[in-house]
This record gives C-alpha cells, sequence and structure tokens, in this order.
C-alpha cells in the first residue's frame, strides 16, 4: 500500500519563541526553523511500514513556503520516495490544509495517511481528524502504536485515561503522539541521495481549494509572566513556606 | 445564540472537563448539551442538572458505546442545523471529535479557548503558550475546544434542563473500539487535583520514581504527574504526563521534582497557583516559575519531606 505523510515546517522546538512588539505574531525572522517534531515521529513510522513490507511507497507533502523544499529533503533523506510541495506563502489554516491533503489523497490513493498530533507552532491539533471527515475515512489520533492487519489497522491510542485501542478500516488517517516511536536521524549518504528524489511542485490553486482564512488574528501577546519566587536552604525552611503559605496545615 | 455542548463521561458519571466547558458555553448564549453514548439515561439525567443548562439532547445507541469520532461527529454535526456553536472540552476526547464536527461543517475550529471576548472572538494559546493570541471567526457556526483549566466549573446542582432523545445517525462501521488499559489510581486525577507532584528523568528508574514520589503524594493526597523526559523513560505512564502535548494542569500546588524545566512542560503547569521546585542544578529554568524552589539531591529531600510533612 502507499503511505502519504504530511510535514510541516516551523519553528525549532529548542527555541522560544518571542512575541513582535507590534502584537501581530510571533518573530520568525532568523530563527531556527525545523520540521514539526510530531510530523517526524509520522515520517518514521511510514518507513518503519515499509521495512516491514506493509508499505510500498512514501510520499511526503507539505504546504508552506519555498524554503518547505528542506522540510521534504529532510524526509526524503530519512527514506520517503517523493515529494510534493504545494507551495504558498500565506498562512493556511488547518481546514485549508486538510482540503489540499483530501485533494492530494484523492490522487494518490493512499492506503494510510499519517501525521502529527499537532504542530508546535499554532497547537491546533485540528489537521488529521479535518482530513479523515472529508475524505470519510477512519481516524486513529494520538496514535502509539500502528499495527496493520490485512483491510484494516489496530491503532493504540494515548488517551487521558491511559492507552485505548480502535480497529480502523483502511484507508484510515493516522495522526503521531510522541511515544509511537523514535525517528532516525539522516545519514550523510541518504541526504545525498535524497537531493535527486522527485519532488513535485504544486500551488493550492492547482487543486482548487478556496483557502481564504476563516479567523482572523486581532493580536498577539505574552503571556502574563510568573515571578521568580525565593529560594529555601532546607526541607524545615520549605515546609515553613509551605505553611505560610498555606499549603500544609 | 444557542450553543450544544459535548458531554464528556465515563463509566455513567459526567466527566469534570464537561463542566468548564459549559461555562464557556454560557458566556456565548443558551446552553444544549449532547450526551452520546450507549446505557447514558443517568448521565443525562445528571447532566440536566448542571445550572444554566437547557435542553439535554440524548442519542443512546452501540454506535456510540465508545465515544467513536467518526459515529458522534456526524450526529453532533448534525445537530447543529439548530445551534450556532459547538463546544468541547480540549480533553483527548473531545480534541479527536470537534475538529471532525468542524470540518463536516466547512468551519475552522477554534482550539483549546482560553477566554470568550464577544461572540466571534477568543482568546487561545500558540506556540506551548509562549504567545496568546486573540481570533475573530467569520465562520456563521463556531467550533471551540475548550481549556478546561481557563474557565470556573459550572455548578453539578442547581439545573433542570429538559431530556430530548435523539434519533442515532447509525454506525458508519469505519471503526471499532477494541479495548483499553485504563490506569486504576486511588490519586485524584492530575485535570482535577488540588495538589500535583510531578517527577521527571532525575527519579533515575520507574521503582524509584514510585518509591519516592507516591509516599508523598499519599501524604499531601495529590495526583502524580510526570515530565515527558520521565514518560518517555518508561518510570510513569502516558497519561502523567504534564505539558503542551499531555495535560494541561493549574493546581492549587504544583511540586515539580527532577524536572528542569523546558518551556514544553512549562506550558502544561505554569497557571498553577503555587509552583513549588526541587532540583539539584540551581540555573534550572523551572526556579524562574517557582515560587518557592529548593536547590538539592531529591534522593535526599523527597525523603525528608515526606516524613517532616
Amino acid at each position: 500500500m502507499k503511505l502519504l505523510i504530511a510535514v510541516k515546517r516551523v519553528i525549532d522546538y529548542n527555541v522560544k519563541p518571542r512575541v513582535k512588539s507590534d502584537g501581530t505574531g510571533v518573530d520568525l525572522a532568523n530563527v531556527k526553523m525545523s520540521m514539526n517534531p510530531f510530523d517526524e515521529i509520522a515520517v518514521e513510522e511510514a518507513i518503519r511500514l515499509k521495512e516491514k513490507g506493509v508499505a510500498t511507497e512514501i510520499v511526503a507533502v507539505s504546504i508552506g513556503p519555498a524554503k518547505a523544499t528542506e522540510t521534504l529533503r529532510t524526509a526524503l533523506a530519512m527514506g520517503a520516495d517523493r515529494a510534493i510541495l504545494i507551495q504558498t506563502d500565506d498562512d493556511l489554516e488547518p481546514l485549508a490544509v486538510a482540503k489540499l491533503l483530501a485533494k492530494v489523497a484523492e490522487e494518490e490513493q493512499p492506503g494510510m495517511f499519517i501525521l502529527g498530533k499537532q504542530a508546535i507552532d499554532d497547537d491546533s491539533n485540528q489537521t488529521g481528524q479535518m482530513l479523515a471527515a472529508l475524505l470519510g475515512w477512519s481516524q486513529g489520533t494520538f496514535a502509539s502504536k500502528v499495527e496493520v492487519d490485512g483491510d484494516s489497522v489496530s491503532v493504540t491510542r494515548e488517551v487521558d485515561g491511559g492507552l485505548e485501542t480502535v480497529k480502523l478500516k483502511l484507508p484510515t488517517v493516522v495522526t503521531t503522539d510522541l511515544r509511537l516511536n523514535e525517528p532516525r536521524y539522516a545519514s550523510l549518504p541518504n541526504i545525498m541521495k535524497a537531493k535527486s528524489k522527485p519532488l513535485a511542485q504544486k500551488t493550492p490553486a492547482d487543486y482548487g481549494v478556496d483557502t481564504t482564512p476563516r479567523l482572523t488574528i486581532v493580536k498577539v501577546v505574552e503571556p502574563s509572566k510568573r515571578q521568580a519566587g525565593v529560594k529555601v536552604a532546607s526541607v524545615d525552611e520549605l515546609i515553613g513556606k509551605l505553611k505560610t503559605l498555606g499549603v500544609v496545615a | 445564540m444557542k450553543t450544544l455542548v459535548l458531554v464528556e463521561h465515563e463509566g455513567g458519571k459526567v466527566k469534570d472537563a464537561t463542566l468548564a466547558t459549559v461555562t464557556a458555553a454560557s458566556k456565548l448564549g443558551e446552553v444544549h448539551l449532547l450526551v452520546a453514548g450507549k446505557d447514558v439515561s443517568g448521565v443525562a439525567q445528571d447532566a440536566a442538572k448542571i445550572a444554566g443548562v437547557g435542553k439535554v439532547h440524548v442519542a443512546d445507541d452501540d454506535a456510540y458505546g465508545h465515544g467513536l469520532a467518526e459515529n458522534v461527529a456526524p450526529l453532533a454535526a448534525q445537530l447543529m442545523a439548530d445551534h450556532d456553536a459547538f463546544l468541547a472540552p480540549a480533553t483527548t476526547t473531545g480534541k479527536n471529535i470537534a475538529p471532525r464536527v468542524a470540518a463536516l461543517l466547512d468551519v475552522m475550529q477554534i482550539s483549546e479557548i482560553l477566554s470568550v471576548e464577544s461572540e466571534d472572538t477568543f482568546t487561545r494559546p500558540i506556540y506551548a503558550g509562549n504567545a496568546i493570541a486573540t481570533v475573530k471567526s467569520s465562520d456563521a457556526k463556531k467550533v471551540i475546544t475548550v481549556r478546561g483549566t481557563a474557565f470556573e466549573k459550572a455548578a453539578a446542582e442547581g439545573g433542570s434542563g429538559t431530556i430530548e432523545t435523539v434519533a442515532s445517525a447509525g454506525d458508519k462501521a469505519l471503526s471499532s473500539f477494541v479495548g483499553a488499559e485504563l490506569s486504576k489510581s486511588e490519586r485524584p486525577e492530575l485535570t482535577s487535583a488540588k495538589i500535583i507532584v510531578s517527577g521527571g528523568r532525575a527519579f533515575g528508574s520507574s521503582e524509584q520514581f514510585h518509591a519516592l514520589l507516591d509516599p508523598l503524594a499519599d501524604k499531601l493526597k495529590a495526583g502524580v504527574g510526570a515530565s515527558r523526559a520521565a514518560v518517555d523513560a518508561g518510570y510513569a505512564p502516558n497519561d502523567y504526563q504534564v505539558g503542551q502535548t499531555g495535560k494541561i494542569v493549574a493546581p492549587e500546588v504544583y511540586v515539580a521534582i527532577g524536572i528542569s524545566g523546558a518551556i514544553q512542560h512549562l506550558a502544561g503547569m505554569k497557571d498553577s497557583k503555587v509552583i513549588i521546585a526541587i532540583n539539584k542544578d540551581e540555573d534550572a529554568p523551572i526556579f524562574q516559575v517557582a515560587d518557592v524552589g529548593l536547590v538539592g539531591d531529591l534522593f535526599k529531600i523527597v525523603p525528608e519531606l515526606t516524613e517532616k510533612l
């Protein structure tokens, strides 16, 4: 079966985001950008399914600026076979992204579409579920284990109370949680090889999708800051403090 | 405005996250509830008692027995013909279902709102809570998930909603429930605990994590949480994780032990009323948000603290 994976170029997870002083957003100029960590897990899972012989081809899709090509090359270096960049300089909302990905899915007819459960920039946690709804497919969100068995897949999900397993009809959408796998690093020879793997360039207009935003960002501000408190020198002092704060009697 | 709130329930009980969502919905207008499940007449009756609730729509069918999004979302989307906003708690259940409802309605969801500014304007955290965005929606209908710690809980008693049965939208036969491994604990749930003691990778092993933290949690009647590092290392199960992509908590007191304080962890607990940090590294970022910090060896400090409390 063919696998589709979606990858997003986002601020590197080690960088502390800074809000722009004019309140229009977060400053991304000269900030290190990387593949969304949850998407790395999606790429890795696809590669493992291919290594197991379950998957035959892996196609990575990214929607974003020209620089998202780098993100796609990373996916190719890890082991994806080919890539599609839907290029736009607009900041597309999850609904528009899901509509574009649904069009790609209709063209490519994958058995499974694997995405990160959320991007660490807008923290929306929507695209996978929306994609499944638009395609009328099943969904296995927040996956910590994926096992394909014939025409269905069993997905173990990380839920608030622990773990839950569901059986999903294929084709399906899976969104990854942190414990699904540990993504590999691309080796230097594979990074070199990735440069010659096919990468198709498209635009949202090619798919006839209206990407007009539904939400307007009125302003972006820094959250109220906590003041660092006091340091105490001993457990007795700590308990004393806790008593003053009314935490313990 | 007429709102429809997804009631999250488990074992025949309405879960607390629903109550905060009701409060958010009441800021928009009339509050109606959706109870979908199997054998949920008791849940519906309890839900009707939540203060401020108008109508309770109940769909009782095998198809809703395990809250599968593939079945619940079309039901909710159908009911949205008569409602203006759909709200779900930002729990794993709500996050699984709400975007599916939004896509069926061709609406862009507003995730994890912190406040209702007006009928179409809300605030929500982005970048792991390092920025707060005010967003205005132009969609005719709204689909929203609600961060439970940002709203007071509506009173569970005092309401007198009317219960109305809704026909099942049927089993879409896309998915089925196989099983669940739910953590059983006598301790308070993280999202509603008054006190949380949370451990990081510094504990070194699952045995030490539990041997040291459990007695302290027992003494304080606290819930037990963990950093992502501790969960990844296998010291604690996934549902202990506090942070950007785990649970968001805001207890009266959060005790972070052996947790350095990565921004992803801070995103999940920095709204706690009092933060106490115990860490051997005096430069750990956790001390920048802690009200009270103690630098030292947790293997000495935690047993001493447990004993002296």
